[in-house]
């Protein structure tokens, strides 16, 4: 197993009547709400928890793009990732992603990627979202009708920059550059590995497939509703004849670990309440301009009613009904493993992203939580696939020799 | 009115309402579609011949891959006039998107229109009064923006769909979604494609038909449009909102055919 520590970082202080006062976390979230004094202290807590994992043996440190949004601050990932490669030498760097449709020109993704893998020594995971309708289409105004289309333009100038040892001419629809020449390159060949963090649209799960991407569902709701849409992309790595190797498939999920599964709900309920009633409040009608899913995604049905279904719920949820509908893992050591090791089988994972911290979570509770699963549960884990334990085709491929920065610091 | 079936010279088909005798006048429906009913058609087919082509991406043909941006829907719009072999130079009428696309029509080929009439036309930005974001709107608050009296708007809109049962609503969802997907690569996210640019161009007469009432495409818009087009007039209509022809089609039907029948 893989594990990813994910920090999504929200901003700690939304009011306790955001929901009744805004209508939407994201796009057109009130500025005001923001407090960049404050900001100083969250941005370096966040990424010093980050380090904090690399320090427990957690195998990468996870962070992700988002814009407008008030449960995702870092509307450019690689950013905290340069910080990140400075300060560890560890474990990997997950930048799950950058939306390579919203780059012009995308080269310039393929450029900073490449940074990342030369300043990290080959600890990068490139990460690839179509992006959110709410990024994508509200925020950064692309057409949704075009925005896949855009998406496989900029994936395939992305990887030929990566790939082809001399200045090409691209003559794409979105981009059109005379001289394509990737400057520096990354240090994983032919291109570190790609994970495509996805929603459920049946065409990501078909373009996963056939590049050998990981495939990552990253949502809220847990692993009991992700089952269906899970089955439905191992369907599609079966009937494209591939390997069932588990590292095909990522997934995110809310984790919180206490002595006891009473000590859970004393220390973490508030917080993770926090993030699902206030984080999670989205103006619906961001969530799903038309153009942006296909026809064919629509009629499968999967996601809308998930979603539509997820954002009545969450108004309403409560602490129990969070954990037995398995929105989060929480509890003591024991119950998280057990939970843990139900979700990673049932849905054949071989890569989480785990969110410890979440909502307004204090520092001290999210590194006691982290600390914990570390010691006590990630050990248990391990070595859930013995059979796929020499599959490194999904993971990154770190120089044995590169700088060590942080331990050659005076 | 009758259906005609067409498929131009780049190999798009699509379905023709038409009707009548005269004159020939070509009606370019907005983003929402041609509706169930649409009595200003039939009214106008009284005294002329009235053709309706629907755009890609509204009917049961597939073809809005082929169109992306401003040039490719004004170049549609002519060749399904090619293909309807008119045998004189027709007059255009647009409603909303519908005008967007026919003013940018007869400004690419100013001696091609013989009138045009432009219905609550989209095309335009103006900062102070921003068009509203139909792309954020939930299907049930549609009619709200659309329609001065939005009870009896929201009937003509859905064709009566209960948006309760989940699939009537996937139905219209999956419709929506083709419809306002492929209008979306001409009017996401701001409606405006540069037409101010090149309305100088316009040779042909040119009315406004305004809803009093339009809280999506707001008066303020069609006065811009009188500022920019040379010949143009504007009739406003009371009681109606963006979808006028459908909340006062007499009304409607009456200044159109006026406007066309002058000499």
């Amino acid at each position: 197993m893989k594990f990813t520590w994910f920090n999504l970082m929200p901003w700690p202080h939304l009011p306790e009547d955001f929901r009744e006062k805004h209508r939407s976390v994201w796009v057109d979230i009130d500025s005001r709400l923001y407090d960049p004094a404050e900001g100083n202290r969250v941005y370096h807590e966040y990424m010093d928890q980050l380090e904090y994992a690399d320090t427990l043996g957690f195998d990468a440190m996870g962070v992700n793009e988002h814009h407008q949004n008030a449960y995702g601050l870092m509307p450019s990932p690689n950013l905290i990732a340069a910080g990140l490669a400075r300060r560890t030498s560890r474990s990997a760097i997950a930048v799950i992603g950058n939306s390579i449709a919203l780059y012009n020109p995308p080269i310039r993704v393929a450029e900073e990627f490449a940074m990342l893998d030369v300043i990290s020594g080959g600890r990068l995971l490139a990460g690839f979202p179509v992006g959110t309708p709410m990024d994508t289409n509200f925020c950064y105004g692309q057409i949704p009708a075009l925005t896949r289309e855009k998406y496989y333009e900029a994936h395939e100038l992305i990887m030929r920059a990566w790939h082809e040892p001399d200045p090409f001419a691209f003559d794409g629809k979105f981009n059109q550059l005379r001289y394509v020449n990737c400057w520096p390159r990354p240090i994983q060949k032919p291109n570190p590995p790609v994970f495509i963090p996805g929603g459920g649209s049946i065409e990501t799960w078909d373009f996963c497939v056939q590049n050998d991407y990981n495939y990552s569902y990253l949502s809220y709701g847990g692993y009991k509703a992700a089952k269906a849409l899970m089955d439905g992309y191992w369907e599609t790595v079966a009937a494209a004849g591939k390997d069932e190797s588990p590292y095909r498939a990522g997934f995110a999920q809310v984790v919180c670990v206490a002595d006891t599964d009473a000590e859970a709900e004393r220390l973490y309920a508030d917080h993770v309440l926090y993030f699902y009633n206030r984080c999670l409040h989205v103006n619906l009608g961001f969530s799903d301009p038309p153009g942006y899913r296909t026809v064919k995604t629509i009629q499968a049905g999967k996601l809308n009613q998930f979603r539509a279904e997820n954002q009545r719920l969450f108004t309403q949820l409560t602490w129990k009904e969070l954990v037995d509908g398995g929105y989060v893992i929480a509890g003591s050591p024991e119950t998280v493993r057990e939970r843990m090791e139900f979700m990673i089988k049932s849905l054949r994972l071989g890569t989480l992203f785990l969110l410890f911290q979440i909502g307004n979570m204090p520092d001290d509770k999210v590194r006691n939580s982290t600390k914990l699963f570390a010691e006590k549960v990630m050990p248990q884990l391990r070595d859930t696939w013995p059979e796929w334990k020499n599959d490194d085709r999904f993971w990154c491929k770190p120089l044995e020799t590169r700088v060590r920065p942080e331990e050659s610091r005076a | 009115m009758n259906e005609l079936r067409i498929e131009t010279k780049r190999g798009i088909k699509c379905r023709v309402l038409e009707a009548g005798q005269g004159a020939p006048v070509v009606f370019f429906h907005g983003a929402g579609g041609l509706l169930a009913q649409e009595p200003v058609l039939e009214g106008l087919s009284r005294r002329f011949h009235v053709y309706a082509p629907e755009w890609p991406g509204y009917g049961g043909d597939a073809g809005e891959e082929k169109l992306d941006d401003m040039l490719d829907f004004a170049l549609h719009g002519w060749d399904v006039i090619d293909a309807l072999g008119l045998e004189r130079r027709p007059s255009l009428i647009g409603h909303s998107m519908g005008g967007m696309i026919a003013a940018e029509m007869a400004c690419v080929a100013n001696s091609g229109v013989e009138k045009l009439v432009l219905i609550g036309s989209a095309g335009l930005w103006i900062d102070a009064q921003p068009v509203p974001d139909i792309f954020a709107m939930l299907p049930f608050e549609l009619a709200q923006a659309l329609f001065a009296d939005p009870k009896a708007g929201e009937k003509l809109l859905t064709g009566g769909i209960d948006f309760s049962n989940m699939e009537a609503l996937q139905t219209f969802m999956v419709a929506n979604a083709r419809r306002l997907g492929t209008a979306g690569k001409i009017l996401f996210p701001i409606p405006n494609r540069r037409l101010s640019k090149r309305l100088y161009r316009l040779n042909a007469p040119t009315l406004l038909v305004w809803g009093r009432e339009d809280k999506l495409i707001p008066l303020v818009y069609a006065e811009r449009f009188r500022q920019l087009i040379p010949h143009a007039s504007l009739a406003v209509i009371d009681a109606a909102g963006h979808m006028v022809p459908y909340e006062q089609p007499e009304k409607t039907t009456a200044e159109i055919e006026r406007f066309l029948a002058q000499a």
